[in-house]
């Protein structure tokens, strides 16, 4: 038991590289021995970018940073799958005790019109951020709170809510569907805020808002597949965007 | 005298605050739009101030070097916030959330930052309930709270173990509110490579577009550094991998001193490093000590199974040790606990450096209330303890689940097998009362200031100091400098090469700029033969063996040439690849490599002139008989703060800490 007993794996690696926006990508084969089953994906391809180092070649580009599965930034397309083979887990929680000795990973980028590469398996989401920016909130100044035990909150309704703001603005549900549809994400938000009573104020104006962001931005329609969920490494359940549907009618109804 | 004045204003604690805002100067609304602040950093200190001062009508520019300000390394918080609002009825105020502040700091924190970060906690709470943050409820609604270490009241507001990520949510929407209204401008992907100062005072920023490699010049009237803590010169850390000194140490260069850099925290409880490959370390937050017991076998070397040691073969050293506190003592006594344990033979695990953290007891307990409420009679063990894992999964599932994924163990079946690492850094840029370092206009914010933690930071501290800074002091405070600069500005209106005419086209921009491109092309011409992470990685292992959880002259002393010599092979050796202008993740780590091996000296140094041991600084030569920390408060009771005059030279400055409402005492927790 116990850590330190990782046993060793050879494994041939395909990735994605992409010099800029504009440059177009292909696929670069690398061979990498003596990876211990106790490393991250992540770490894995530390090991990568030190051989390539080595050898005189640039390392690959990736976004992460809290390496805990929190900040949302990892974002790699793991065998056709979003954040990899396990469900729930984000690429830089997937551990290569989830692979076997002598297996071929093919590692992408996020691929939607929506999140264009900035180079090798970095994308650009800030399209998420502006989504956010029209309407992902509830208007309140510094300075202007009353008591917070003020507001009584069911423990389910808190709960719930805090279900849908538990997601990491990844985008693995927008890499995961075949038409590149953020409602997930969206719905996410939009359910936290809907769910509460701090968020009932602007309850209609901010879906109609979020909503009509989101598709300026260029995602696709929603056509309920459920890829999104089955991908979500956060677990945000279809619900939402059902919720979102009845936010939206309502919203739209004078 | 003294170069440090900490503008304290006069009174009782508990009127300085309150007195102090309602009578600084404020700036009128029309000239707020024509200010422009510039706020390094998205985390919750530069999320939280840069929504207020833009809700106020400045100009707010925000910087960070994520994609997105919604991933500042605040969203890791794991554990809770802290708040004096006694909403449990067991005796909190916000005098006893001061105290047990400054006692857990060691006495070695300034009172009056304290106190005021004291009386705004409860604020925060509210603010961030409007904001719509699912904070935990109980049933009947109201908020729930949990203890951590250090105290003995409940305080502590959570988010599961998620409260980092929803308190910075709740800023970072804040935020992009004022981004959708136009009031921020958003540089994300951006890394601030310099101060500009112009006769000594703070005009604006270098920074790097990390997307285009482009240079750029931003100009302010204010720069707010809210750039994080530098637990990463240390290599291994809990800290995010991106998480770096060079913003603070830049602005240490240009003449903010630096306060208290050996103040480190190590947190006890974390996963154990598995292997060379570690990338980084993972916090298993303090709130599981409410509910974990922490031991290991009362025999050396014993390698059964946990689950095979008998009660009474158990060793719970920390209830043995500290029997008022036990399993909440704070950071650093458990800390040094758990390395005592363990270099004594009592280690668990394969390496030997780790200790059982177990939630059997607790689980048990949960089950079996659990089987009262739900009127089960003689319920046998197993429902118990299902029933029990039911209530642990509500609370710290994420958590439970996160060390599964990283140990491929059960931590519902076994005991987590745990070992302190590196954390938090309570040093950081010295700033007086209104958080201006000592480079006028330029402010430090969140853990990039060294102001309210002492010697050791209590936990679910620093969620609540970074938004009090952010929601709550600078907001006023800024106005303090600001209501003089509007006041320059209209004197030098007919002024045709004023300051506010040129910005960035002030011939100082154009040399700062000139100074980082000149660095960044020396990166990439040294062409040597090793690349900057196995620097970064042998500076890591300096550090942590010599200026980590024990210190001592010798090794200090060693650890300073070893980093100079390291520092020289640097400059000589570095491999950095690629260009210039692109994305290369490599050359931005390059450059905050380069300035850790020039932080890590002066840690080293401030640890060997404190002779003395004090919260997370521990020298071997200062201890009790019981192996306690031994300070020395006739010698020590100041901040250090250091002055940089050149490479490897530093001048100290002291701010004498008066304790005038506290009786400074030795801490116990036994
Ligand atoms: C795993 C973990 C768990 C924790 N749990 C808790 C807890 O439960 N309770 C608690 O109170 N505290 C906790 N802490 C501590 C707490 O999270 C941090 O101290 C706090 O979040 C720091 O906030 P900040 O705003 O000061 O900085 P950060 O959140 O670190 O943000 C720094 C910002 O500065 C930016 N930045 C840095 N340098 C530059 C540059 N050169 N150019 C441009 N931008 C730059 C970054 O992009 C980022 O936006 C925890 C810490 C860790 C590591
Ligand atoms: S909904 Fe899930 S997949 Fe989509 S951004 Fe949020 S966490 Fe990522
Ligand atoms: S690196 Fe933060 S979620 Fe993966």
């Amino acid at each position: 038991m116990g850590s330190g007993h990782g046993t060793e794996l050879n494994l041939t690696l395909k990735v994605w590289r992409q010099k800029n926006a504009k440059a177009a990508g292909s696929f670069e084969t690398h061979q990498l021995t003596g990876i211990s089953t106790d490393m991250s994906f992540l770490e894995m391809f530390d090991v990568l970018n030190e051989k390539l180092i080595h050898e005189g070649k640039e390392a690959i580009a990736f976004d992460h940073d809290c390496r805990e599965g929190i900040c949302g930034a990892c974002s790699m397309y793991i065998n056709g799958r979003p954040h990899g083979p396990k469900n729930l887990v984000t690429t830089c929680q997937l551990h290569m005790r989830s692979f076997k000795n002598g297996d071929t990973i093919v590692v992408e980028p996020w691929r939607s019109a929506a999140f264009p590469v900035i180079k090798d398996l970095a994308v650009d989401r800030t399209a998420f951020d502006r989504i956010i920016a029209s309407g992902g909130y509830v208007s309140v100044n510094t300075g202007n709170a009353q008591d917070a035990n003020n507001i009584l909150i069911p423990k389910e309704a808190a709960d719930e809510a805090f279900s849908a703001a538990a997601c990491i603005g990844c985008g693995a549900c927008v890499a995961a569907c075949k038409n590149a549809s953020a409602m997930l994400f969206v719905s996410a938000k939009v359910s936290q805020l809907a769910l509460l009573p701090q968020g009932q104020v602007e309850r209609k104006e901010r879906v109609k808002k979020m909503v009509a962001q989101m598709d300026e931005e260029g995602f696709g329609n929603c056509t309920n597949t459920g890829a999104c969920e089955a991908e979500c490494p956060k677990g945000i359940s279809l619900e939402n965007i059902a919720r979102m549907n009845r936010e939206l009618t309502a919203a739209s109804l004078k | 005298m003294s170069k440090l004045d900490s503008k304290i204003p006069e009174g009782p604690i508990d009127q300085k605050w309150s007195k102090y805002r309602s009578t600084v100067h404020l700036v009128n609304p029309a000239n707020k739009r024509s200010l422009e602040v510039l706020v390094v950093g998205s985390g919750l200190a530069g999320a939280s101030a840069a929504a207020t001062l833009a809700e106020m009508g400045y100009k707010v520019k925000v910087f960070c070097f994520q994609d997105s300000p919604r991933r500042a390394h605040s969203i890791a918080a794991q554990g809770g916030i802290n708040a004096a609002k006694n909403y449990q009825n067991d005796g909190d105020s916000t005098y006893r959330l001061f105290y047990d502040t400054i006692k857990g700091g060691d006495y070695r924190a300034r009172e009056a930052n304290v106190h005021r970060l004291a009386e705004v906690s409860s604020s925060i709470i509210d603010q961030c309930v409007a904001q719509g943050v699912p904070l935990a409820r109980e049933y009947g609604g109201l908020l729930s709270n949990r203890s951590f270490g250090g105290t003995q009241v409940q305080r502590t507001f959570y988010a599961a173990g998620q409260t980092g990520q929803q308190l910075l949510l709740g800023a970072y929407s804040a935020l992009q509110r004022q981004v959708g209204s136009g009031n921020v401008t958003l540089c994300s992907r951006h890394e601030m490579l310099d101060v500009v100062t112009i006769d000594g005072v703070a005009r604006g920023i270098i920074a790097r577009n990390l997307v285009t490699g482009e240079m750029e010049k931003h100009f302010g009237h204010a720069v707010l550094l809210c750039t994080g803590g530098y637990g990463n010169v240390f290599y291994l850390s809990t800290n995010a991998m991106g998480s770096n000194v060079t913003a603070a140490w830049k602005a240490h260069k240009k003449g903010a001193f630096f306060g208290n850099p050996c103040y480190t925290q190590i947190h006890p409880t974390c996963i154990p490093v598995s292997g060379d490959h570690q990338s980084k370390l993972t916090l298993m937050s303090e709130s599981l000590r409410n509910d974990g017991r922490i031991w290991v076998p009362k025999k050396k070397d014993d390698n059964r199974k946990p689950t095979d040691i008998p009660e009474e073969e158990r060793d719970y050293y920390l209830e043995r040790r500290y029997p008022a506190f036990g399993n909440l003592v704070p950071r650093d006594v458990a800390s040094r606990a758990a390395k005592e344990r363990c270099d004594a033979g009592y280690g668990v695990g394969n390496s030997k450096m780790a200790v059982y953290l177990d939630f059997a007891f607790n689980t048990a307990r949960y089950g079996r209330t659990e089987a009262t409420k739900r009127n089960i009679q003689n319920p046998s063990q197993e429902e118990i303890m299902r029933l029990g894992k039911e209530v642990v999964k509500e609370k710290y599932g994420n958590l439970f689940d996160m060390y599964e994924q990283i140990t491929g163990e059960n931590p519902y079946e076994v005991p987590m097998r745990i070992y302190p690492a590196v954390h938090y850094t309570m040093g950081g840029l010295w700033v007086d009362y209104n958080l201006m370092t000592t480079v006028k206009g330029l402010y430090a914010l969140g853990e990039a200031n060294f102001s309210d933690h002492g010697a050791n930071r209590l936990g679910a501290s620093a969620l609540m100091q970074g938004l009090a800074d952010g929601y709550y002091v600078i907001p006023y405070t800024l106005g303090v400098y600001l209501s003089e600069e509007v006041s320059r500005m209209s004197a030098e209106k007919d002024k045709p090469d004023s300051i506010d005419k040129l910005k960035t086209k002030h011939p100082a921009f154009d040399a700062a700029l000139k100074e980082q491109t000149d660095l960044i092309n020396k990166f990439l011409t040294i062409k040597g033969t090793k690349s900057v992470e196995s620097f970064h990685k042998r500076l890591g292992l300096i550090m942590w063996n010599k200026c980590g959880m024990a210190r001592n002259k010798q090794g200090l002393t060693e650890a300073i040439s070893e980093i100079q010599a390291l520092r020289r092979e640097f400059w000589s050796d570095v491999r950095v690849l690629g260009s210039a202008d692109e994305m290369n993740p490599d050359l931005e780590k390059a450059g905050r490599v380069a300035d850790f091996l020039e932080l890590g000296e002066l840690m080293c140094k401030d640890a060997l002139h404190r002779e003395e041991s004090c919260g997370g600084h521990f020298r071997e030569e200062h201890q009790t008989e019981e192996g306690e920390a031994k300070r020395d408060d006739a010698n020590f009771a100041y901040v250090a703060a250091w002055e940089y005059k050149s490479e490897s030279n530093w001048e100290l400055n002291k701010e004498e800490l008066k304790y005038e409402n506290i009786k400074i005492a030795q801490r116990s927790y036994k």
